[in-house]
């Protein structure tokens, strides 16, 4: 059991734990999500027919049309929002996005969290004080 | 956060429940962000349109639309009565055309729920001008405006070809901002933010409507939602070529701003572009380079249309009138449908100026309000589209599984006329 943990900071609170789902992709909301199963729908992105409800979702950020944060709100409703999300690039959509699904949500970490989380891995994500910690088996 | 009086008044609950909520949302997406204070706006285009397909499923939890509407648009559970707008505030597309809805095969219910949309819209006040593209439409910002807009392509279009100040905001974001007229001072708000990060030098005469969308799908693809400038590009746009790119340019990347140096008007010269900073990269936008976009939007094999669809984002006048006389004493080809999209107020123009006759006798149908890839509305058999929109094209294969041809006005109206795509790069 290998335990990491780096620092950043926390933007939306909370302490929560769960199976990351990891991309190297910016991800679309409108046009790019089914919000009724979470999955991602653009056949061209790396996480293709894959689903981020109640994962840890760690990816770059968004991208794609404003109809990003609705779309997420959308998935808070229906219940396939993730369970956390941890990402690097601040922009308005994900901003906003990261606001509405009311999860903890961490950015702006010391080491890049996509290089270094693999999808299957343990982690909690501590929205209250930006820290992100990792067990790998 | 520093915040003014009228801020915390807002916070404090003195103007309402509802402009305290849209206030909470505010300070907690600044922060987020991590902006320090709030610029005042006048001009907020957003939407607050309930045509979603989740509608059935999500109003199960709520008191009728007005509830539910709180929660989609000021992310809270607990407003069941909103007030009129506090700024000048434009409601964005709709889900279908109330004047036409049954030939876009929408379901009464939907019609209904649009009915309820719209009077709540004017009810507080938000200006029912339903289109993607506010500034055809009476919603013409200034340089320098600062302004609180939804629609990736509409941000595009008023950051980079005006030099209005705008982030890409969101549904909720761009609600709050209409009851507090309050924005978070963050982004392309800041002069210092505004500046190019990739250089483009463009060696393909980039001269039609299709050649600018290429060249905004370019440089989504190539930047991501940073700031491309173009530099070298040698004819001279209208506001339709602006319009495409930057609409094409917020699909395949993020494109909220970009730069053309000696036109778009903080890119006077490459210095201003760039200002004090360095690009990240360089690149060359050659022949090469414009093919393998056009490869990338024309995922259709064979020649097979059925569907054809102009107006995304919606036409000016000027399109109307050009595939009016494109259209005019043609007849479409017996399996093909062709839609054109136009904002409402562009419609009584079409109509007096003969073009909606010149059109519609062909066959082809004008509608407002709306867009396929938004309403979600196509004709019910049709698999395979030819548009002139690099976002429609982009947009398809996700929300309809259908295939698509992408070219320019001419190849999509010829496409109508025969039932066959004959459009070459």
């Amino acid at each position: 059991m290998e335990k990491i943990t780096i620092r950043g900071r926390g933007v939306v609170g909370g302490v929560t734990e769960g199976e990351a789902l990891v991309t190297k992709d910016a991800i679309s909301g409108w046009g790019g999500i089914n919000c009724r199963d979470g999955s991602i729908t653009e056949p061209w992105h790396e996480l293709y027919g894959q689903s981020f409800a109640d994962k840890i979702l760690v990816f770059p950020g968004a991208k794609g049309s404003s109809g990003w944060s609705i779309h997420f709100h959308y998935c808070r409703l229906l219940g396939t929002a993730p369970r956390a999300v941890v990402y690097n690039i601040t922009t308005a959509k994900m901003a906003s996005g990261a606001v509405v699904m009311g999860v903890p949500a961490v950015t702006d970490l010391e080491r890049d969290p996509i290089e270094l989380i693999r999808t299957g891995d343990r982690v909690k994500v501590d929205g209250d004080n930006g820290i992100v910690e990792i067990t790998r088996k | 956060m520093k915040l003014k009086k009228d801020e915390i008044e807002m916070l404090e609950g003195k103007k309402g429940l509802a402009v305290q909520r849209a206030m909470e949302f505010m300070v907690q997406y600044a922060e987020v962000l991590g902006a320090e204070e709030f610029v005042d706006v006048y001009n907020v285009c957003g939407t607050l349109s309930n045509t979603t397909p989740f509608l059935d499923t999500l109003m199960g939890g709520f008191d009728g639309i007005e509830h539910l509407m709180s929660e989609l648009n000021y992310n809270c559970s607990d407003v069941k009565e909103v007030p009129r707008v506090h700024t000048f505030s434009c409601q964005l597309e709709h889900g279908l055309d109330p004047d036409v809805w049954q030939k876009q095969y929408v379901s009464p219910e939907k019609y209904k729920i649009n009915k309820a949309d719209e009077d709540l819209e004017i009810k507080m006040n938000v200006n029912l001008i339903c289109t993607c593209a506010p500034y055809l439409a009476g919603n013409l910002p200034v340089f320098g405006e600062h302004c609180a807009w939804m629609e990736s392509s509409a941000v595009a279009y008023i950051n980079s070809a005006i030099g209005a100040r705008t982030n890409c905001e969101g549904r909720e974001s761009s609600n709050c901002s209409m009851l507090t007229g309050k924005t978070p001072y963050w982004g392309l708000h800041l002069p210092e933010k505004r500046y190019g990060h990739y250089y483009v030098d463009v060696k393909y005469p980039v001269e039609s409507v299709r050649d600018w969308g290429l060249l905004g799908y370019y440089g989504g693809l190539i930047a991501g939602e940073k700031i491309p400038v173009f530099d070298h590009v040698a004819s001279r746009p209208t506001m339709e070529s602006y319009k495409h790119a930057g609409a094409a340019g917020a699909s395949s990347g993020g494109t909220e701003m970009f730069h053309v140096v000696g036109l778009t008007p903080e890119a006077r010269t490459l210095e201003e572009a760039f200002g004090p900073q360095k690009p990240i990269e360089s690149l060359v936008l050659d022949e090469r380079e414009m093919r393998r976009c056009y490869d990338l939007l024309n995922t259709a094999k064979g020649d097979h249309v059925d569907f054809v669809m102009l107006g995304c984002p919606h036409y000016s006048l000027r399109q109307i009138w050009e595939t009016a006389l494109m259209l005019e004493g043609k007849k479409l080809h017996d399996n093909v449908e062709m839609w054109i999209f136009i904002p409402r107020v562009l419609k009584e123009a079409a109509d007096r100026n003969g073009y909606t006759k010149m059109i519609e006798d062909s066959g082809a149908l004008l509608m407002a309000d709306t867009c396929p890839a938004l309403g979600r509305m196509k004709p019910p058999n049709a698999k395979v589209i030819a548009t002139d929109s690099a976002k429609q094209t982009h947009y398809m294969p996700g929300i309809f599984g259908a295939e698509a041809f992408f070219g320019s006005a001419q190849e999509c109206v010829n496409a109508a006329v025969t039932g066959r795509w004959e459009g070459e790069f």
